[in-house]
């Protein structure tokens, strides 16, 4: 009960205010240490204004003073009772060479399950192709694709000048920026339960099956691995990985067979949807310059032979990458 | 759901401590989100005019610059600001709201990233409806972004202080003559009573002249009953004038 409250403002006001300054400290310098003593000395600080606000709770006067206390002891709750660990400062090679491929095999069931997903699109779009020619106009959007690849084949293939003169960065930028997008898209989309990721996976995979089958029908498959592969390879995994970031946050969403609260679950996977979502985007930035320098110029300017190597090897890496990357340092966690 | 609906959030402090925070509403976001899209546009065609200087180089560069900068402005702006500033963006600060830990924990960078990243979802088919709707339907209006990164938008209005001098100036005070009874009557009264008796002053031109009288008439009754002050200090002046001394011992306390 305060008998004074001139006096009782008065004498905690250097406890609230030496309170503010190490929340004012802490929140400029996210990399300060304390020792013991400031964390003893924090905790002591924190408790007495959390004294001062309940025992002003209840008080009609000085509406600033309550508000102010309100903040200052949420300010510092948070730092209190945090127990997240704080990723102060980013090692960019750590996280590419580590936690990338760490968490993509954390969560490698919702990356088959994606794969599954899009393969199943991938033979609906093959039959529907194969026993129904016709419908390549509706599952196929791009103009370029609906016409016949054997025409399409011997028209590129006439081709000795450089038709993508001056438009090069362009292209490249908008494979990057769109197909981030759309990852982007197929991951959010995981909060529907999955249902939308599902959605977006399946019809990718349906395009891809229709595009391959209907290559593969015309006798084209030399061209077409030569014209996908060197993108593809790292294009359709980054879509994957996406499908799989989606698929993770509809399984916290959902949250089967577990008894945390859906707030935990959440907690559980943020870093992980980050992470995967940040692997993703770089995918497409390397897959956006490949597809725009390599994969749209074709024999003779660049022989399928060094094309589908090339894809070769970017897969295997990309294979290995995923694989291995981090296992010693993750052996050593464990 | 939707009478489960609050506008504010309680949190209870393990040392028992309550704390509450008013949460922001969809049609004030909305108005954020207008600022905060008018900034991106600036600031896209600021940079994009900079970055002509680069066709002196190669027209295809500059054009793929400005492409990507759009891009990274339109994505990153949220999640840069509200990193750096601690939850809030130009709109968010200019309308006083702040994106907030669900439990009033510190905010995380991962939040921020899911929350920006699912407007992806929020924002279908136009302008926010899906996110304002998941918003009314939420008991903490939260967006699904929100949801998914356990965060909430508050709001920190500015509480206007009232103008005491305007009411209390000059006015000799009988009751600050006993101390004691007027520190009792600072720590009785409530809040609530304290407001009724404050809004009853600050509005008392408005009232009829018959209405005024009882209206003040009936708080002074209650205002009694909360503390006796001795007959000498109240004896002689109207109920208005005894509501204007019980608000000048409540509200200014020094």
């Amino acid at each position: 009960m305060i008998i004074n409250l001139q006096k009782f403002i008065k004498n905690e006001n250097k406890y609230w205010k030496e309170l503010e300054g190490i929340l004012g400290k802490f929140e400029r310098e996210p990399d300060m240490q304390m020792t013991i003593e400031q964390v003893k000395r924090f905790h002591y600080l924190y408790q007495r204004t959390s004294a001062s606000l309940a025992k002003l709770m209840t008080y009609s006067a000085e509406p600033e003073i309550h508000q102010y206390l309100e903040t200052l002891t949420a300010r510092a709750y948070g730092n209190i009772h945090e127990i997240r660990k704080q990723p102060h400062r980013l090692y960019v090679l750590k996280w590419f060479f580590q936690t990338l491929p760490q968490t993509f095999r954390r969560q490698v069931k919702a990356f088959y399950l994606s794969t599954a997903i899009t393969m199943i699109g991938v033979i609906f779009g093959g039959f529907a192709v194969s026993f129904d020619p016709d419908s390549k106009a509706i599952i196929l959007p791009f103009q370029h694709l609906q016409g016949s690849p054997s025409e399409r084949v011997a028209e590129e293939e006439l081709r000795v000048d450089d038709r993508l003169q001056g438009v090069k960065m362009r292209g490249a930028t908008w494979y990057m920026t769109h197909n981030t997008k759309v990852s982007i898209f197929v991951m959010a989309l995981g909060i529907t339960w999955g249902f939308g990721t599902i959605v977006m996976l399946f019809y990718n995979g349906i395009i891809l099956g229709a595009v391959t089958l209907d290559y593969i029908l015309a006798t084209q498959t030399k061209f077409l691995m030569a014209w996908l592969m060197p993108h593809g390879v790292i294009e359709i995994p980054a879509v994957l990985l996406a499908g799989q970031a989606g698929l993770v946050l509809a399984g916290a969403l959902i949250g089967w067979g577990r008894r945390s609260s859906l707030r935990m679950r959440m907690r559980e996977i943020s870093t992980d949807l980050i992470t995967l979502i940040f692997g993703v985007g770089i995918m497409f930035v390397w897959a956006g310059f490949v597809e725009s320098f390599i994969s749209q110029y074709h024999e003779p300017i660049l022989p399928y032979s060094f094309k589908i190597g090339l894809g070769i090897v970017e897969f295997s890496l990309l294979i290995l990458f995923l694989s291995r990357a981090g296992r010693k340092e993750e052996k050593e966690d464990a | 759901m939707l009478k489960d609906r609050t506008n504010t959030l309680y949190i209870r402090t393990p040392e028992g401590i309550i704390f509450s925070m008013l949460l922001a509403g969809p049609v004030t976001r909305f108005l954020a989100w207008g600022i905060d899209l008018a900034c991106i546009s600036v600031a896209s065609s600021i940079i994009g005019t900079a970055l002509i200087i680069f066709s002196i180089v190669s027209l295809d560069l500059a054009q793929a610059l400005t492409a990507l900068s759009f891009f990274i402005i339109s994505i990153g702006y949220g999640i840069a600001a509200e990193w750096y500033w601690r939850g809030q963006t130009i709109g968010k600060k200019l309308l006083k709201l702040r994106v907030m830990d669900v439990q009033g924990l510190r905010l995380h960078f991962s939040q921020i990233m899911i929350r920006n990243l699912l407007r992806f979802v929020d924002s279908l088919p136009i302008f926010y409806f899906v996110g304002g709707v998941a918003c009314l339907m939420s008991s903490r209006s939260q967006r699904l972004g929100d949801i998914a990164a356990n965060t909430i938008v508050v709001r920190n209005p500015k509480i206007a202080e009232p103008d005491l001098k305007q009411i209390l100036a000059g006015k000799y005070n009988s009751l600050r003559d006993y101390p004691y009874l007027s520190a009792r009557l600072r720590q009785k009264v409530t809040p609530q009573e304290a407001s009724i008796a404050l809004q009853a002053l600050l509005r008392r031109d408005e009232l009829e002249p018959q209405a005024r009288i009882e209206l003040f008439e009936q708080i002074a009754a209650h205002f009694r009953t909360i503390v006796e002050f001795p007959e000498e200090a109240v004896q002689g002046i109207t109920d208005e004038q005894y509501i204007r001394n019980v608000v000048d011992v409540v509200f200014k306390s020094h």
